[in-house]
């Protein structure tokens, strides 16, 4: 108690300097309120600076030149599937192994790690879905200098220099990426601690070990810095009974101008350089009132990163799930465009080239360098290391009605009675964390929400469901199941001393199940069963909120990182964590129905592989315009690196929106891949209908517009499940030899063919989209109008508009009978939308089956090809294999840039043909074939003559 | 595919058991007042007269109208509406998208002839409960109106014997001024020095108060009008102020037209602008219909007693509100068995509508009160009236309550039905900060129409 009491002063101290922390957190010490208001953006003092975090200081004050690293070529060991050789760090001699892999799909893997390590360096388990195939290396040439090894692919080879050690990557003469060339490779071997008077805390003295000793013995002595045994940060401190263990290592990029990727940061899609600031920051954080455009870390972290060039893309993915800083350099980064034209008029010799060097504060380096060489392929080569994207019930791409909170089951009820009433579909109503009781999850408030099934049952009646919150701070109350049997079979966190770790969350203390641990994972996955978590029923899906995991009294708002996950410390694990509790959750949903049913789990926190797993969004956002615009570089840059269903809270999750911006945040949401409403408890209520007629019909018309789409979003998720493509694209990935595509990010692809310039500012009489493709034409898909691709094109605008356009040459399904929720459209008919390219051709494919089992898996579906070329419109079967039956048939088809037939005939598989009524609209060159009729699972031909 | 062939009712459309109507023949969807437009054999002419089609593109589950009027019993247009019959109970127009979704929408069952939802007829059911519902609302609101009446009569009673009964206090009161006044010439000598400060202060409040007894009044007289109003017409007329007489000018038991005439300046009937011009004509000797509330005082002390502190303190000590505040984030904590002030991290409101005894005086505050002890919150102090145009008594709005932490004022919505009791129904949050209550009182209850109002029964026969 004295502990805890202490522990809590200390927070209120905390409170009262920095400010912030979470809202609520700080929202009960009111007189706080004074130092409160007024400020709006993060306390950046409360979340850590490089030069906070001592191995980030360390590390970058290392700086480039020749490597004390040297690659000991007699000790090489080449096998079929690997090359091992070791390094020597000449200043300490200490001894690293280096492990060479080549994968299968043009992916080569460099493992560095101490040869013999006081104790097991963490390696991050359970992101990978299986041990990566590799395929042989070849030796192609070797002396006293180095090795040469060939990769297998084209004249693609690698060069492992001995002195200094450095690895080059190259393809013909042409070098694609150096590792350690700027002699940043810095591995902070575990050692005893020296200066053992410096250490306040005795009982903390470790075990020695002779053999141990010895190896360190030879060692040369090295200069104990600051913070290496231990470190405080405001009042919290970090005892580091390992010491330091950071690792660090260098990428250079030779031609490469863009990087993109490692999120989440709130900042534009393609990367800036950090030598005037601090590098970006990967420690998964719970950020309060989070600022935009700056490095700083959020909820999430995916540690890989893209490089383009209009040649080539590439990635590299550092599998370290500790906290990870990056840094990056451009040698072409501060010239201006003037200088960059003078430097090709000039023929200046130098090549630009963007340098990337990776910190991490534990664990070993264990790197992916994926080499493309196109987008797609990289997409490819990480989905086959870290998986797709689960592919998602169809219902979860519908819209989701959330707010902190819906007060009680009446509330629940006249919520969705007010979407009948105003004739706007949605799929999900959610409950955040007030409908539990106290905040013991698993549970409802006995007041508000008496009887879940009930309402869940009212819901379900509307064919429509619902999402409760399940956070993984564990409220400590004996009376509390869930708690008891946490404790009970010793699954919490513990603290250093070896006691359950205990935090402040919501509901006042918390322990933390460990989640790293498979059989916690596996016992909190039955706690959803249906006969487990009581009041649930099987339309009853799951949020994972707070799962950084937020620790309100804790070192940035996080664990303490020497709490204890069985042997390793939360150091080594923590980016994992929100990975593990959405992966333990999804697991637990899939089970309560008997494997039969697809989950759908929302999370905040994430890692690499997270897309397996479920849908992410972008956290506690503002009612600010800068917050709507920036969701478009967020969610793309989740999507490449795997996660695609992505979305942000749309009309902000803090403040009140203005009706404009709210009215474009669901023009703009309509679009995203995870289409979600959100508002904190103190906002006022905002649910589409009450902000007067005109606004109510504004945002039926954009949530209907999504609805519509609905079988291009399924088809496009069905396509990045099987190939790990991004569903929301940056215009850059389909158009890679375009340099006006590099950095945008106020537009944005859905899939290839739907290109996406929603208004994001306020007040604006229009937009300027880039239209890209230079023999291609986009179609408004409002108007029809016709438009040529490579070029910007200024769309007038008025509040109505979701400026979009279709790709010349795509042919996209629609449903436009859209009712009150996606289940009620289940066998409606189909749309095809075909918009012919200058060729006058055009293809695209539709995809059909239950829409929430497992049952794809098991060829329970339809898949089709379709398209358009010499005047005939066909669909031809894609998966002849696998078996479906849908009700559902084509309703029109509207081709766009057509021209008028004289007679239309539809040709069905069994030989009959027959005539089809058409309207021609000369003016737009739109052709709308009327009931054509068949079924949407058949095989046809439509004939125009 | 059942879905491309189009439907025409069948001739006779047997509704339900016991029941058996004889539907006209006309296209599924389409409601009796159109049935004219759709002429079976003649091309139909969509609706808003855009083109015609041939009829048998009418309900053939394709949208040929822009108006969606070609497919009345489909849902093959985007803005179409499908026309229930409901027999037994009212019939009623659905958007189109909501036939065949596989949810049942009218009573009839109609709307969902082919996607297999296993609808019942509720029609009969529904019909009697509703016809059940209005009775027994008929019923209150004559109630309810009987109630007024008896309330008037009793609030007259009360104001006699309160007269009578403040000439004994009055006396009371000189017995014990005299004592103050010599009480009070020991205490200035000693507070001399203190009293020239006070008195500034005052002032300042003075007129403060000065303004809020002027929106007092103000409200006073809306309400007064209203009850006035007996007709609800917007104006008060001679009769209407005839049957208060304790208005009558020289107080000569006979209060004439003409006297009633003169109080309203002249004139037959005011509006409420007009009646503001003469407000203090009547103001002084009017006796409200409605004085007692069980639930809550109406009347506050007489302000000439009273300290400038409690009623309206938070707007004058904003740092004492702040105090309050903390205070009751204290009681707003959920668990009892543990340290108080570890609670201060919680930040949320509780489940209050179980933790709070909630206030209501009308014309004056709101106020929420911890059951547990605790001081008060002000969630508003009297507004205006807030309903919609119609009926713009039938919502009262208070505001300016305590300030919320970062958020609005507390504000207070108070929805006011007729019943057979004063009693506030329901209170709730919807929005933080944003309290909602139900009240209900004979006051409320107009003088019922002659004849009972059944539901209106289009059986369409």
């Amino acid at each position: 108690m004295v502990d805890s009491l202490r522990r809590l002063s200390g927070a209120a101290f905390q409170l009262k300097r920095a400010k912030s922390v979470r809202p609520m957190a700080s929202a009960l010490v009111l007189w706080l309120a004074v130092y409160l208001s007024g400020t709006w953006a993060v306390d950046k003092g409360n979340f850590k600076t490089c030069d906070q975090s001592s191995f980030c200081k360390r590390q970058r004050a290392l700086k480039p030149g020749e490597s004390p690293y040297r690659a000991l070529l007699e000790t090489m060991e080449l096998t079929n599937t690997r090359l091992t050789l070791q390094l020597i760090n000449d200043n300490n001699k200490v001894h690293l192994l280096l492990e060479l892999y080549r994968l299968q799909g043009n992916i080569t893997r460099v493992k560095i790690n101490e040869l013999k390590p006081l104790k097991p360096r963490y390696e991050v388990p359970d992101v990978l879905i299986r041990e990566p195939p590799t395929e042989p290396l070849s030796l192609l040439s070797q002396d006293e200098n180095g090795v040469v090894l060939s990769l297998g692919v084209e004249s693609q080879r690698v060069i492992i220099s001995a002195r200094p050690f450095r690895l080059d990557i190259v393809e013909g003469h042409e070098v694609l990426m150096s590792l350690n060339s700027r002699g940043l490779l810095a591995f902070e071997h575990l050692r005893m601690r020296k200066d053992t008077q410096a250490d306040p805390e005795p009982e903390k003295k470790e075990e020695a070990d002779p053999d141990n000793q010895a190896e360190t013995a030879k060692e040369e002595e090295e200069k104990v810095e600051e913070g290496m045994w231990e470190e405080t940060f405001k009042s919290h401190s970090d005892g580091k009974p390992n010491g330091p263990s950071s690792v660090s290592l260098d990428f250079s990029l030779p031609g490469v101008e863009h990087v993109y990727g490692i999120p989440e940061h709130a900042d534009t899609l393609r990367l800036k350089t950090t030598d005037n600031g601090d590098p970006y920051r990967l420690y998964n954080l719970d950020v309060f009132q989070y600022e935009l455009y700056n490095p700083m870390a959020l909820y999430g972290a995916v540690p890989v990163m893209l490089a383009h060039h209009a040649q080539r893309t590439t990635g590299v993915f550092w599998l370290n799930a500790a906290e990870t800083w990056v840094d990056i350099s451009s040698n072409t980064a501060g010239k201006t465009v003037f200088g960059k034209m003078l430097d090709y008029v000039q023929g200046s010799s130098e090549t630009p080239q963007t340098d990337v060097r990776w910190i991490s504060e534990s664990g070993i380096i264990d790197v992916f360098i994926m080499l493309g060489p196109t987008p797609k392929d990289v997409f490819s080569q990480y989905a086959s290391l870290t998986g797709t994207q689960s592919f998602p019930p169809l219902t979860s791409l519908g819209y989701h009605q959330c707010r902190w909170n819906y007060n009680d089951q009446e509330d629940v009820q006249s919520v969705d009675a007010g979407f009948d009433e105003h004739d706007i579909p949605y799929d999900f109503i959610w409950l955040d964390i007030e409908h539990t009781d106290g905040k013991r999850y698993f549970t409802w408030d006995p007041h508000k929400f008496a009887t879940p099934k009930e309402m869940l049952q009212g819901i379900m009646d509307k064919k429509r469901k619902m999402v409760a919150i399940v956070d993984p701070h564990i409220k400590v109350d004996s009376n509390y199941k869930i708690h008891n049997e946490i404790r009970s079979r010793g699954f919490y966190i513990k603290n250093k001393d070896g006691g359950d770790y205990e935090g402040w969350c919501w509901p006042g203390s918390a322990g933390y199940p460990d989640f790293t641990r498979a059989d916690m994972r596996a016992w909190w996955a039955s706690m959803f069963a249906y006969d487990q978590y009581e009041g649930s029923m099987e339309n009853l899906y799951t949020w994972n909120d707070m799962n950084e995991p937020s620790v309100f009294n804790g070192p940035e708002v996080t664990m303490h990182k020497d709490a204890m996950h069985g042997d390793w410390e939360h150091r080594d694990v923590h980016n994992l964590y929100g990975f593990y509790v959405q992966m333990a959750t999804a697991e637990g949903l899939i089970q309560r129905s008997g494997g039969v049913e697809r989950p759908f789990v929302l999370t905040r926190a994430f890692f690499a592989g997270s897309q397996r797993y479920g849908a992410v969004w972008t956290g506690d956002n503002a009612a600010e315009w800068d917050h709507l615009k920036i969701s478009i570089p967020m969610c793309l840059s989740l999507g490449l690196v795997g996660i695609s269903f992505c979305g942000a809270d749309v009309g902000g999750f803090f403040k009140s929106p203005s009706t404009e911006l709210l009215v474009r945040w669901y023009q703009t949401g309509a679009y995203q891949p995870f289409f979600r409403a959100h508002a904190h408890l103190d906002t006022p209520r905002r649910e589409p209908w009450l902000f007067g007629p005109e606004n109510t019909a504004l945002i039926r018309d954009a949530v209907r517009q999504r609805y519509t789409l609905m079988p291009y979003w399924y088809l496009q998720f069905y396509q990045a499940h099987h190939t790990g493509q991004p569903v929301m694209r940056p215009l850059w990935v389909e158009y890679p030899q375009d340099p006006a595509t590099f950095a945008l990010d106020d537009e944005f692809l859905i899939g290839r063919d739907l290109l996406v310039h929603p208004v994001t500012e306020e007040g604006v009489r229009g937009v300027t989209a880039y239209l890209p493709g230079k023999d291609e034409v986009w179609f408004d898909v409002h108007t029809f109008q016709k438009h040529n691709g490579a070029q910007n094109l200024y769309i007038p605008v008025t509040i109505s508009s979701i400026p979009v356009f279709q790709r010349g040459g795509s042919i996209i399904p629609r449903k436009l009978r859209v009712r009150r929720s996606s289940s009620c459209m289940e066998h409606d008919p189909y749309s095809l939308y075909v918009a012919l390219n200058p060729q006058r051709t055009a293809e695209g494919e539709l995809y059909i089956d239950d829409g929430h089992t497992f049952n794809y898996e098991k060829k329970e579906f339809v898949h089709r090809r379709l398209s358009f070329a010499n005047n005939l419109l066909s669909s031809v079967d894609l998966a002849p294999d696998a078996q479906f039956t849908t009700h559902s048939w084509i309703e029109r088809i509207i081709i766009l840039g057509a021209s008028k037939p004289s007679k239309v005939t539809l040709k069905t598989a069994d030989g009959q043909e027959s005539h089809i009524d058409f309207e021609f609209d000369a003016s737009m060159s739109v052709l709308t074939l009327r009931k054509p009729g068949m079924n949407s699972g058949a095989d046809w031909t439509v004939m125009l003559q | 595919m059942s879905s491309r062939f189009h439907q025409l009712l069948p001739m006779l459309l047997l509704l339900s058991v016991g029941v058996s109507a004889v539907e006209v023949q006309r296209p599924r969807g389409v409601p009796l007042s159109k049935r004219q437009f759709y002429e079976e054999g003649k091309p139909f002419t969509c609706l808003d007269g855009s083109h015609s089609i041939p009829f048998d593109r009418v309900n053939d589950d394709y949208c040929d109208c822009q108006d969606g009027s070609d497919e009345p019993g489909t849902a093959a247009c985007p803005n179409g509406s499908f026309h229930c019959t409901n027999a037994g109970f009212r019939p009623a127009f659905i958007p189109s998208s909501r036939i065949n979704d596989g949810i049942c929408d009218c009573c009839d069952t109609t709307d969902e002839y082919n996607s297999g939802a296993a609808c019942q007829n509720t029609c009969r059911e529904m019909g009697h409960k509703e016809r059940e519902s209005l009775q027994k609302m008929a019923e209150i609101a004559k109630e309810g109106f009987v109630l007024k009446q008896q309330l008037i009569q009793e609030a007259k009673r009360g104001i006699e014997d309160k007269k009578a009964k403040l000439v004994d206090v009055q006396v009371v009161k000189k017995d014990l001024e005299e004592k103050v006044e010599a009480l009070r010439t020991v205490k200035e000598t000693a507070e001399q020095p203190e009293k020239e400060a006070k008195e500034r202060h005052l002032k300042a409040w003075e007129d403060q108060k000065a303004l809020i007894r002027m929106e007092k009044d103000k409200a006073r007289m809306a309400v007064v009008f209203l009850e006035l109003d007996d007709d609800a017409d917007g104006l008060v007329s001679v009769s209407e102020l005839l049957s208060h007489s304790e208005l009558d000018p020289d107080s000569d038991a006979s209060f004439t037209e003409a006297e009633a005439q003169g109080l309203l300046g002249g004139v037959d009937k005011v509006d409420t602008e007009a009646f503001e011009a003469v407000w203090n004509n009547l103001k002084e000797k009017y006796v409200s219909e409605v004085t007692t509330y069980t639930a809550a005082p109406v009347e506050t002390p007489p302000e000439e007693v009273r300290e400038p502190a409690s009623d309206n303190e938070s707007e004058q000590y904003p740092e004492d509100d702040v105090q309050e505040d903390e205070e009751e984030e204290d009681e707003e904590d959920e668990d009892d068995d543990q340290d108080d002030a570890d609670y201060k991290v919680n930040p949320l409101i509780p489940s209050f509508a179980f933790r709070y005894i909630y206030r209501l005086c009308p014309f004056n505050r709101v106020s929420q009160k911890p059951k547990y002890g605790g001081s008060e919150t002000n969630l508003g102090t009297w507004g205006k009236w807030a309903g919609p145009e119609e009926n713009v008594y039938s919502m009262m709005k208070y505001e300016h309550g305590t300030g919320c932490w970062q958020g609005p004022n507390r504000s207070t919505t108070v929805k006011l039905t007729c019943g057979k009791e004063t009693v506030v129904t329901s209170t709730s949050e919807p929005s933080r900060c944003e309290y909602l209550m139900e009240f209900t009182s004979p006051a409320i209850c107009g003088e019922p129409p002659s004849r009972d109002s059944e539901p209106r029964d289009h059986e369409e026969l």
